[in-house]
């Protein structure tokens, strides 16, 4: 079996102008339902308690947030959790009461009213320890890509760096801009999903990379667009049906691992898919951009040993 | 020309048995078990206690299924859940209070495996069920209370070396001693210096008064800081032990928190009221000869307070303390001769004898016993002196409820903390939900793994039942390193052994695409195989290496669940980057590599443009 049965090399970088142009589009809407609506952050980052409480028959919603109202909790989110006989409480980080207690007062009000309520989770974040997390995960996100382009940079040369980066970022953005639209929660999983990602499709880039820089050793006389559309096109398969397996395992995830995993397995398929894209179409157009050469990775002392390559 | 050396072989075949050796447990499953330690150094766990035990369970009639002796405690293993809490309830009325007694699981793996250290992965809370708790120490607390007792002694001292002084303040960060004339402060300045190193004396002229303020030195403030954090570790271990936690982990995180773990504590809420708790007993003196009524009207006179008994009338109670909890031995829940539940004390040497001292000189009179928790003070009894006491042992019953009674108790056994503490971050998740989770994350990567090897098995025929197999023996080195290691495995942690089986087929792939475009290229199926393995490994290698850099960083500044996330994706590169590469060309040797004349390879069909046709 063979999915991919390409004659000639598709010409990609001739439509580096739109692709550029629908990535920095694409970029751009979702930096804006960042700004516009902002990210859900879930109570690792926020400070406060979530509660599951799970139930034996099918849970009253309603019934659940009177309880809680009445004991002066007005700010309360009750809402179903995976099965309608899970709920998940959220409450706002209140410096007064202690989480102990909190947690406590909720339970026993509850059990008051239904005996078979038992607490299958608690989380509660002080609000420092959240600020905390924010400022980790962000310092997080600039070492990897720091990382990421110095490796980069070492192994290739300093345009492949900021292009991967670039494109990988790219990628991260667009994760973040479909969870503020869709106002999922953001949780610490979430955050390592993403950094995942960045990790993860960063490999793509340097699948790419990698061809390319075997073609300007090969194909001498070719034009730098040949030389990256090659490249491109005779790892596509390659690119396409990894994707494709890494994404069975995530879809996997999205149906069997519940919902503690739910927004984890949604954030590596978003990635996993604009991963694709942006290694091939955005990675490779900016490098181009930046004006890559021949001479930037065959050195001319090196010349003869390249020659000498079957 | 494609074949292993026999040490290559000799290399994958060790590592795949060790794997399976180091896996092993982890099919076995866990029972039910009870473990007994002792929790006084005096005691030991050796046979005797194995017998005691033994023949405890003998006589209730308990069957177990298996007793062991291990460093530190023993272990007995049960049938069912059911017998284990009846034998649990069993042993610690017969035991007593010297141990403890708690709930546990054993890997049921045979003995010889756990004789080489071959033991199931260890499983998070969010797996096994269980509380994390990240508490803060309050420092300001324990600056306070280190000046409360600097205070207590400077009045001491001045009172030694007959330095008359006409006042003594405290507040949060300096006490001040006020001083009628410049001679006696003078006086007062070279003892304090001599006998307080720690303390920093400044002079101070305020009106017509001398004063004296003495602070902290930042190095002192300091060490009493990083003291007060190990003695809170050393008190919550002593409050677990109490609680009857199997596998507990307390530890310090950062400059002034202590992270607890609780695996399997079910009542969480007692849980949190005995770490949380900073009970300490101080015995002072009950102010009687100033104005009481004038106390109630808001005119508390200098160096006294005012407290209500429990059960009782308001006292004004003297600000210096003449005994603290430090001192106590032992402490045991019980009764008084009047059959009201009462606290039973053990003091030491130096508090027996401060205890003998005072009761001797203050015969008549009342002193007040005070449990002081969260800052709040409570008179528990203000008793009557009648007479000298001796020995150590002190009695206190106020009106208590025996469960106060023995709460009480085991705060003041498990000792004092140095500094109150606050809970800033918690995680409980009941056993329902970690056994659903380990189902999740099991069933995940079972799907994934499925899927996959279907996909790759029909696309790449031999080569991708090949790649399968590298990829199964990677799933198996890397639980097998899980266990070695005893990392925590959490539930991201299996959502990332997943994604590194996605990920790890990568490798395969790019070796499998790289052979199909040499033999597209013409070249012959041997020089084909080698090529594509060579060729591919150096990309596999870049791809591999900036996602081990995520996971570094992850690691780095990760906390809780995304650090285990962390440590199973880096094993995980590792351990595929071994396996893709090694393992299965290792087995591409083994089917073709000998064969001389191979005139095609089963890879799936090779399609090559037309155009292109030589």
């Amino acid at each position: 079996m063979e999915f991919f049965r390409i004659k000639h090399d598709i010409p990609f970088m001739s439509w580096g102008k739109y692709t550029t142009a629908i990535s920095l589009l694409t970029f751009i809407v979702a930096v804006f339902f960042l700004f516009t609506k902002g990210l859900n952050l879930g109570v690792d980052f926020t400070g406060g308690t979530v509660m599951e409480i799970g139930y034996t028959q099918p849970a009253d919603i309603n019934r659940i947030r009177d309880t809680l109202v009445k004991l002066g909790m007005s700010d309360v989110s009750v809402q179903n959790f995976g099965t309608s006989r899970e709920v998940m409480i959220r409450l706002p980080a209140k410096p007064d009461i202690s989480s102990a207690k909190l947690s406590e007062t909720v339970i026993t009000a509850l059990r008051q009213d239904d005996k078979t309520a038992e607490i299958r989770r608690v989380e509660f974040v002080g609000p420092q320890v959240g600020k905390e997390l924010v400022e980790n995960g962000a310092l997080a996100l600039l070492i990897v890509s720091l990382g990421i382009v110095a490796y980069l940079a070492v192994r290739f040369e300093w345009k492949f760096g900021v292009s991967g980066i670039i494109a990988n970022l790219h990628d991260v953005v667009i994760i973040l801009g479909f969870f503020a639209f869709f106002q999922w929660e953001f949780s610490l999983t979430v955050l390592a999903a993403i950094l995942a990602i960045l990790g993860y499709s960063v490999n793509e880039s340097v699948v790419v990379f990698d061809r390319i820089r075997e073609n300007f050793r090969k194909m001498r006389k070719a034009s730098v667009q040949q030389v990256i559309d090659n490249a491109i096109t005779r790892t596509m398969s390659r690119t396409i049906i990894t994707h494709g397996s890494t994404q069975m395992v995530v879809v996997s995830m999205l149906f069997f691992g519940g919902e503690a995993l739910h927004y984890f397995a949604l954030a590596l398929t978003i990635g996993i898919l604009f991963g694709i894209y942006s290694s091939v179409l955005v990675a490779s157009p900016i490098l181009m951009l930046l004006g890559v050469s021949r001479q930037d990775i065959v050195k001319p002392e090196k010349k003869e040993e390249a020659e000498a390559l079957p | 020309m494609n074949r292993y050396p026999a040490w290559k072989y000799l290399i994958i075949a060790v590592s795949i048995l060790l794997g399976l050796l180091y896996a092993l447990p982890n099919f076995y499953g866990e029972s039910p078990a009870v473990q007994v330690s002792p929790l006084r150094t005096t005691a030991k766990a050796d046979t005797t206690l194995l017998q005691r035990v033994e023949e405890g369970l003998k006589k209730a009639n308990l069957p177990t299924s298996g007793l062991l002796l291990e460093a530190g405690s023993v272990k007995a293993r049960f049938a069912d859940t059911d017998t284990q809490i009846k034998a649990k309830d069993m042993l610690q009325s017969v035991l007593g209070n010297g141990y403890m007694v708690a709930l546990n699981l054993l890997p049921n793996s045979p003995q010889w495996l756990a004789s080489i250290g071959a033991l199931p992965m260890y499983l998070g809370l969010d797996l096994r069920g269980g509380v994390h708790f990240m508490l803060q120490v309050d420092m300001h607390g324990a600056l306070s209370k280190a000046l409360d007792r600097f205070s207590g002694d400077i009045r001491s001292s001045l009172r030694e070396q007959k330095i008359q002084y006409s006042g003594l303040d405290k507040d949060s960060s300096k006490i001040t001693v006020k001083f009628r004339d410049p001679e006696s402060r003078a006086k007062a300045v070279a003892e304090l210096n001599k006998t307080y190193p720690d303390l920093i004396l400044r002079e101070q002229n305020v009106r017509d008064e001398f004063h004296l303020t003495a602070s902290l030195k930042p190095e002192a403030q300091k060490l009493i800081q990083d003291s007060a954090v190990q003695q809170n570790i050393t008190t919550l271990r002593n409050r677990v032990n109490e609680l009857g936690v199997a596998e507990p982990i307390i530890q310090q995180a950062g400059a002034d928190r202590v992270v607890v773990q609780l695996p399997g504590v079910q009542d969480t809420a007692k849980a949190k009221d005995i770490l949380g708790r900073t009970a300490t007993l101080e015995v002072r003196m009950v102010d009687e000869e100033r104005d009481l009524a004038g106390a109630l009207r808001g005119q508390v006179p200098f160096g006294s307070e005012l407290y209500n008994e429990r059960g009782g009338g308001p006292l004004l109670v003297k600000k210096q303390v003449v005994l603290t909890g430090d001192r106590i031995n032992d402490a045991q829940a019980g009764f008084d001769n009047n059959n009201q539940p009462a606290v039973h004390l053990n003091l030491d040497n130096n508090g027996a004898r401060i205890f003998r001292q005072l009761t001797r000189d203050n015969v008549g009179k009342r002193m007040a016993i005070l449990l002081i928790e969260k800052n709040q003070a409570e008179v528990i009894t203000a008793p009557v002196i009648r007479e000298e006491i001796g020995g150590g042992r002190v009695q206190i019953s106020g009106r208590m409820t025996t469960e106060e009674a023995r709460d009480v108790a085991l705060l003041l056994r498990a000792g004092a903390l140095a500094a109150p503490m606050d809970i800033i971050e918690e995680r409980t998740v009941g056993p329902s939900l970690g056994a659903d989770n380990i189902s999740r994350g099991f069933n995940s990567t079972l799907y994934g793994f499925a899927a996959i090897a279907v996909f790759m098995t029909v696309y790449y025929l031999m080569f991708g039942f090949i790649s399968v197999i590298a990829l199964g023996v990677n799933l198996l080195l890397l639980v097998g390193l899980l266990s070695i290691l005893q990392a925590t495995l959490t539930l991201p942690g299996m959502a990332a052994i997943a994604l590194t089986i996605g990920m790890a087929i990568d490798a395969n792939v790019l070796i499998n695409e790289r052979i199909r475009d040499e033999l597209r290229n013409g070249m012959p199926p041997q020089a084909a195989i080698n090529a594509g393995y060579e060729r591919a490994f150096g990309t596999i290698l870049d791809s591999n290496i900036t996602t081990l850099i995520a996971g570094i960083a992850l690691f780095a500044f990760g906390s809780g669940p995304v650090k285990g996330f962390a440590v199973v994706l880096c094993l995980g590169i590792l351990t595929s980057m071994f396996s893709a590469v090694m393992v299965s060309r290792g087995m591409v040797n083994l089917v073709y590599g000998n064969r001389r004349k191979l005139e095609r390879v089963s890879i799936g069909q090779v399609w090559k443009p037309v155009s292109d046709k030589r």
